[in-house]
């Protein structure tokens, strides 16, 4: 593995701390004219989204995280593990249903998904940010009646439920925004 | 005419261009150039009509300033372009502080020039690893004639009201409430991890957690008012400054701060050359724990020194941050025509 002593320190860098992968998002060089040198690092955790400030002095190190986003595609679901495969190598991954955390949503059969991967190991899953999926249960839409700010609740193929608009029937494909799990439109009746 | 006799036809449009890589680009605005250049004039009328000659030294020199944290650039001087490897060391100066004091035991009078450092692995928001540098020599001159002269210099080019002298000390004192000059390693520890700042989790010795404390908890408030000379620094900081027996013993030695920025470090000049030879080797062991190559230890300055250093002040001053001080600039790169991206 390589290892970052900290003149090689830039944003960018991808390195591990206590056994996990951070993201350096900002790196600072401070240094008295005659003293030591300062690394003011801001860290994003990779698993776990959060920020972290470090700050290192020179000659000190950090290790590389071996850290990689594939393209794969979602295949199912067994018991508490959805499992992926990588679009290129047609390896498989699991991830648990923590891992997925609230994607689960949008996961339909045969999705493309983006996945981080960590020491080979699946750590995060990014769905595309536009899902189209069927509607599979509502409540019938008022004949005539279009108007977007009469809402409803709309069971999808994935078994998620999403606010829709009142006008949308069983059948219909809509497509929602997966970052904020909002209604963008209806892609077909 | 073509070849063939035909008009050779150029079509009306611009032929589709590669779209240009903006470091082509210098990084200063045109306003930025000027006003360089107008510091520029201004620092030489300073120092001309305070009777001091400018003096030029060479960039690429047998000797270097030996500091644990002052990584200079080597240079191969080959004699054979058949093998540009082979060859004796010269170093790219970090400072023009050995050939000036070496031009100072000779002429014993007040010199100044400007020129460029260069210093490997510096490069931030506020370091370019090539810079340019402002030092001046004044001789006879105090301790206090040194600082006096930055006060007089600064009235002369920034709008601020006078500058303040604080003892690093008072400073530590009065932003950490800590005494830097007896408190163990372990109390500084403790300090910066009682200051709220995202304190660092390495082992440091005493001047590491000392230069943390100060760049992070004290030097941002330093000039933010009137500008500050820092003084009477800790005597295991002394660099090539004297040092006042005390109790505390304390480098004479201070620097320039305006808005939280270091703009200039001065010493009484040390004269001694067998504590100018016993620093060097002091400084190489330090760089050989760190796992940094070693300096040459002697110098043609312990030399021209050993036949006397006349009484003198020197300090050095970085232009580049001068200027962003000057024109409210917030990086050395919006100074610079190519910093060392597009360099």
């Amino acid at each position: 593995m390589t290892t970052f002593k900290t003149n090689d320190f830039r944003k960018g860098l991808k390195v591990q701390i206590d056994g996990e992968p951070y993201l350096m998002v900002a790196m600072n060089f401070v240094k008295p004219g005659k003293g030591n040198a300062f690394y003011k690092c801001r860290l994003k955790n990779l698993i776990r989204n959060t920020v972290i400030d470090r700050t290192y002095k020179g000659g000190d190190s950090l290790e590389g995280a071996d850290v990689e986003e594939i393209d794969c595609q979602y295949l199912y679901r067994q018991a508490d593990a959805f499992v992926f495969m990588d679009a290129a190598t047609f390896e498989q991954y699991e991830l648990t249903a923590d891992q997925v955390d609230e994607n689960w949503k949008y996961l339909k059969d045969g999705i493309s998904c983006s996945m981080v991967l960590f020491n080979e190991q699946p750590i995060t899953l990014t769905p595309p940010n536009h899902v189209e999926l069927k509607v599979e249960y509502c409540e019938p839409g008022a004949k005539g009646d279009t108007a977007t700010n009469v809402t409803k609740l709309a069971k999808v193929e994935t078994g998620a439920e999403f606010v829709v608009p009142s006008f949308i029937n069983i059948g219909d494909v809509i497509k929602i925004d997966s970052r904020t799990g909002d209604y963008v439109e209806r892609v077909r009746s | 005419m073509g070849p063939d006799g035909a008009d050779t036809e150029r079509p009306n449009d611009e032929p589709a261009r590669k779209p240009r890589d903006r470091r082509v680009r210098p990084f200063a605005d045109w306003r930025v150039v000027q006003e360089r250049a107008n510091l520029l004039r201004e620092l030489r009328h300073f120092f001309d009509s305070s009777r001091f000659v400018e003096i030029e030294t060479p960039l690429l020199s047998h000797n270097t300033v030996v500091d644990r944290h002052l990584d200079p650039l080597a240079v191969t001087l080959y004699p054979n372009p058949t093998s540009p490897h082979e060859g004796p060391t010269l170093w790219l100066q970090t400072s023009p502080e050995f050939a000036m004091k070496r031009a100072l035991c000779h002429y014993s009078r007040s010199i100044y020039q400007i020129t460029r450092g260069f210093r490997a692995g510096e490069s931030g928001r506020l370091h370019n690893p090539e810079f340019t540098i402002l030092e001046w020599y004044q001789t006879p001159a105090t301790y206090d004639d040194g600082m006096e002269l930055v006060e007089r210099l600064v009235d002369s080019l920034l709008d601020r009201p006078p500058t303040q002298r604080i003892r690093y000390a008072d400073a530590f004192d009065e932003h950490l409430g800590i005494d830097p000059h007896r408190a163990t390693i372990a109390q500084l520890k403790a300090c910066a991890a009682a200051t709220g700042y995202e304190a660092p989790d390495f082992d440091a010795d005493q001047n590491g957690w000392l230069d943390w404390l100060l760049s992070e908890c004290i030097q941002p408030h330093l000039g933010c008012g009137p500008p500050v000379i820092l003084c009477d620094y800790p005597a295991s900081q002394a660099a090539l400054a004297k040092i006042s027996p005390g109790p505390p013993p304390v480098a004479e030695r201070f620097e320039l701060y305006v808005d939280g920025i270091e703009l200039a470090n001065g010493y009484h000049e040390l004269d001694d050359p067998v504590q100018l030879l016993d620093r060097a080797a002091a400084e190489n062991k330090l760089r050989a724990i760190d796992g940094k190559f070693t300096l040459p230890e002697t110098s043609w300055l312990a030399d021209a020194m050993a036949d006397g250093l006349p009484p003198s002040a020197g300090v050095a001053l970085g232009v580049d941050r001068l200027l962003m001080v000057r024109l409210g600039l917030n990086s050395i790169d919006d100074v610079l025509t190519f910093p060392i991206s597009r360099a």
